[in-house]
């Protein structure tokens, strides 16, 4: 038997129909200004998949989901029979039930929910032994999603957000249900963790993009659900990490200090080296020993003064954001000090497939730095495989 | 009789053959005999002794080997069986197997190299005996010179891999060379190979085993290698740059003579892959395009049947300068006749494979080259060129079908498709497609990974399939791309008339779970075999 966490957020997407860029405190305004439910229409086309899991595989199936438009009556749709766990008490289920997923009312009542209802919902579903939950929402649903469960369970986002940045997210909501269902049947899919990013909703609605990292969601690797008859199984997203991370360890030098940038491709650098790390912030190392764990500016420039350093960075992915971008530790100063030659790009051929061609990104804060930093740059792809890439 | 009209035909009711047949391992039964081989006479016994006591001790076994016990008609029956449970060029429209080129071999080519004189040769015999084999090997290295421009090359490579190592191999034993003997004391080394993301992933793994660092560069808005990128890429440490010309998207790189140059310019050389040349054969050649090396796969571009895997033949050819490097022996003509030249060049990088290549590939390029004639060569180049044009355009009417980069333009003789747009309507992916086109008997590929170009297809018709054969496939493909947006379900859950159903590849990349042998299944599955 397999257990699927099912949450919609109900209001996700409501906000884009009417130009308001994103949702976040918006949704009165959104209804006023017209705007459907459309989250849970799109959660239903996801549903797909584990009709035919069930009827072709064999595979005992058991949903977990919140009540009402928060995924009961979707599931309840598509002919399943859910267990429903208790959303946060100020979600108010009947209101929405006329509004969610049919949508079919000119003018909707405003849905009642709130990301406090998304977090008690799937750390119900992690207590109760959920095997995978699949969310409907944009880059604020995969925010709560992070925010309840880390990396502790796989996810898979279904986009019906007006933002939708973070790679959690499948391409369609068939595509979601697809990648749920080949990962319960036990097709041997691995997990990969795939950062969750937002943006600030209010300055986006003055015409500024402001890209936060918020940590990572660990998501079955689509890559390896392809079959190819030629070119065998493709390496997994995490050996390719672990051999960009023995590439840089064997080319460090002594008494060089290294500052290591966030990110699930850097860190096997430290994992391979056997010393600690934080995810989301900046560590120091030299002499493949730690220095400083989750650096502030103050103590990068304390350990880096008068002394030889190189950076470590991944770009963020599907975005390409180099700096500025979850590192803002590493100021422009710091990266000006260290020089272009001594930034050091690590990225997956996967990760920069998933620019599809357009160039790195930088945004440190400081023009000057910017644009010293355009042109072309070595990225270790691999072990001793490095791809040159341009950086706007 | 009506005849059928191949541009809307589908075959729908294709099914393939299905045995279900076991490992033949698992057919065994004991005591059971294919063949009784009987006793040498006592005259031949006399001669040459029992056979086995001229055997050194360490080498013999103990015990019989563990092998299947079986009579002849059903070993048949077992290999006849597989051979229908495959989807191979003699069945289907072998269309979709883009960077293949795979194309139809004359079977008169196959009947040669199955005649006694050949099948019975060894090549450790006299070479008096073989004046005929070394022949072949002689003028087939002629035809190779006059297609490439190029000034000598070697058979011995079994295949692309191996000729792009032995590609590797010289550049290795060229610098190593000239430090001992010009730069003894450099300090800069050069060990760095520069090549392309759309070249074939070979070009990049073959020198990493010869200890290059690999570097890759990709694509500009065009398709065409980013040409400021690669500026920025060479150096003092460029010992090479391998690449394909045309690359993985069939985008021919006009300016490929300024990256030869560059690299020449740093000190370096450069390696054509012409695994695949099928669109080049008197059109172009590796000599005025700047390389000092390039290789040619009998068992693509010149008709060789890839046999499954094998035998091939990565045949590799250098410039003058670099020929002391090559992998010995050649074979030369004197007045007495055709012989080895034994004495391997000290700066030989030594063999890369066994003696001097495989005979009957080469024989099967001979006959194939002399079958065409050099006008012959040319018109396959056209019609290759040709037919995957025609195809380019069919597809590109389909609004679910995009073509990446240099848009308006012609391609060489393949072409890397995109059908994101169908993934995005739909939700099927290329690899689903390719799944549901085993269904009607076709071939279809999407690319190497990972993805540069989203849900790729990858297609190369040559020139063999007829206007017939293509528009049979287009046909195909439509119906299928249909399907996907009326019923998806069905190709989902393809395939449904294949020997077996969707593979569950996750083992082969699990140390604890492969085996590539019967005795190694065993102990990691630990099965009982009755």
């Amino acid at each position: 038997m397999k257990t699927i966490g099912f949450i919609v957020n109900p209001i996700a997407g409501m906000g884009g129909r009417v130009g308001l860029k994103g949702t976040d405190g918006m949704v009165e305004e959104a209804v006023f200004l017209g705007a459907l439910p459309l989250s849970g229409q799109k959660a239903a086309r996801a549903l797909d998949a584990f009709k035919r899991l069930e009827k072709t595989a064999d595979v005992g199936l058991s949903f977990l989901t919140p009540p009402g438009g928060m995924g009961e009556l979707i599931v309840r749709s598509a002919g399943f029979h859910p267990y429903i766990v208790e959303a946060n008490s100020s979600f108010k289920a009947t209101t929405f039930k006329a509004t969610t997923f049919k949508a079919t009312t000119s003018k909707a009542t405003a849905p009642s929910t709130a990301a406090i209802d998304t977090i008690a919902s799937a750390k119900h579903m992690m207590n109760k032994g959920a095997d995978l939950i699949l969310f409907a929402g944009g880059d604020g649903t995969a925010r709560d999603i992070c925010n309840a469960v880390c990396d502790k369970i796989p996810v898979i986002g279904i986009p019906a957000g007006v933002k939708i940045h973070s790679p959690v997210f499948a391409q369609t909501p068939e595509k979601a249900g697809e990648l749920a269902s080949q990962y319960l049947e036990g097709k041997g899919l691995r997990c990969v963790e795939r950062e969750v990013l937002d943006i600030d909703e209010e300055a986006y609605r003055k015409g500024q993009v402001k890209t936060q990292l918020y940590g990572y969601l660990k998501i079955p690797d689509e890559q390896g659900r392809l079959q190819s008859r030629k070119a065998g199984t493709p390496l997994s997203e995490t050996a390719s990490q672990n051999l960009i991370a023995l590439s840089i360890i064997d080319e460090m030098q002594e008494d060089i200090i290294y500052l290591i940038g966030p990110g699930s491709t850097t860190r096997p650098i430290l994992e391979n080296l056997s010393l600690p790390f934080s995810l989301l912030g900046v560590d120091i190392i030299c002499n493949k020993k730690i220095l400083c764990k989750d650096a502030r500016e103050r103590d990068i420039i304390r350990f880096v003064q008068n002394k030889a350093f190189k950076i470590i960075i991944t770009p963020i992915g599907g975005q390409g954001f180099l700096f500025g971008r979850g590192n803002h530790q590493i100021s422009p100063q710091l990266i000006h000090k260290a020089g272009k030659e001594n930034i050091i790009v690590a990225a997956t051929l996967q990760k920069i497939g998933s620019l599809k061609g357009t160039p790195f990104l930088v945004d440190s804060g400081d023009l000057k730095t910017d644009r010293g930093l355009s042109g072309y740059i070595r990225v270790t792809t691999g072990y001793r495989q490095e791809m040159v890439y341009p950086i706007q | 009789m009506e005849r059928i009209n191949r541009d809307s035909k589908v075959r729908k009711n294709f099914h393939q053959a299905k045995w279900d047949e076991p490992i033949i391992f698992q057919l065994s039964t004991p005591g059971e005999r294919g063949i009784q081989v009987p006793l040498a006479e006592q005259e031949i016994q006399d001669i040459v002794g029992n056979g086995f006591d001229s055997l050194p001790l360490k080498m013999k076994r103990d015990i019989p080997p563990a092998l299947p016990e079986i009579s002849q008609h059903r070993v048949l029956r077992h290999y006849m069986r597989l051979s229908q449970q495959t989807l191979g060029a003699d069945v289907n429209i072998e269309i979709g197997q883009g960077t293949c080129t795979v194309k139809y071999s004359p079977k008169i080519n196959d009947q040669l190299a199955k005649l006694p004189g050949i099948t019975a040769l060894h090549p450790l015999q006299p070479e008096q005996s073989v004046q005929g084999m070394l022949e072949i090997f002689h003028r087939t290295d002629g035809f190779l010179r006059e297609i490439s421009g190029l000034d000598r090359f070697t058979f011995q490579p079994g295949g692309g891999s191996q000729g792009i190592f032995t590609m590797a191999s010289i550049v290795h034993k060229y610098f190593e060379s000239r430090n001992q003997k010009i730069q003894r004391n450099q300090k800069i080394q050069r060990n760095e190979i520069i090549t392309t993301i759309y070249s074939h992933p070979s070009d990049s793994a073959a020198p990493a085993v010869k200890g290059y660092k690999i570097i890759h560069i990709g694509p500009d808005k065009d398709g065409y290698p980013d040409f400021e990128a690669f500026k920025t890429a060479v150096n003092e440490r460029t010992a090479g740059f391998f690449v394909a010309n045309p690359e993985d998207t069939g985008v021919y790189n006009p300016r490929i003579r300024e990256f030869t140059q560059l690299v020449h310019d740093h000190g370096g050389l450069c390696g054509y892959d012409q695994a695949n040349a099928n669109g080049l054969l008197g059109v172009t050649r590796a000599k005025e395009a700047g390389f000092d090396m390039c290789f040619f796969n009998l068992h693509k571009t010149f008709s060789t049947p890839h046999g499954c895997g094998g035998p091939a033949c990565g045949a590799t050819g250098v410039t003058k300068a670099l020929e002391k490097y090559m992998p010995g022996p050649f074979i030369n003509k004197a007045d007495d006749g055709f012989g080895f030249d034994d004495q391997n060049s000290p700066e030989s990088i030594g063999k890369v494979r066994s003696f001097y290549g495989v005979a009957p590939v080469v024989l099967k390029a001979y006959a194939w080259i002399m079958s065409m004639g050099a006008q012959g060569l040319y018109e396959v180049a056209k019609i290759a060129v040709l037919n995957n044009n025609y195809m380019f355009k069919k597809l590109m009417e389909l609004e679910c079908v995009d073509a990446p980069y240099i848009k308006g333009r012609q391609r060489v003789e393949q072409v890397r498709y995109t059908i994101e747009k169908l993934t995005r309507d739909t939700g099927i992916t290329s690899g689903d497609i390719q799944l549901r086109m085993m269904d009607f008997g076709m071939h279809y590929w999407t690319s190497h990974h990972p993805y540069h170009i989203a849900e790729p297809m990858t297609l190369e018709p040559t020139e063999t399939p007829s206007k017939a054969d293509i528009d049979e496939y287009i046909a195909t493909l439509k119906h299928v791309f249909k399907e996907a947006y009326e019923n998806p379900d069905i190709i989902k859950t393809a395939p449904h008339q294949s020997v077996c159903h969707k593979v569950d590849s996750s083992p082969s990349d699990d140390p604890d779970q492969w085996a590539i042998t019967w005795r190694s299944y065993l102990k990691k599955t630990a099965v009982k075999v009755n």
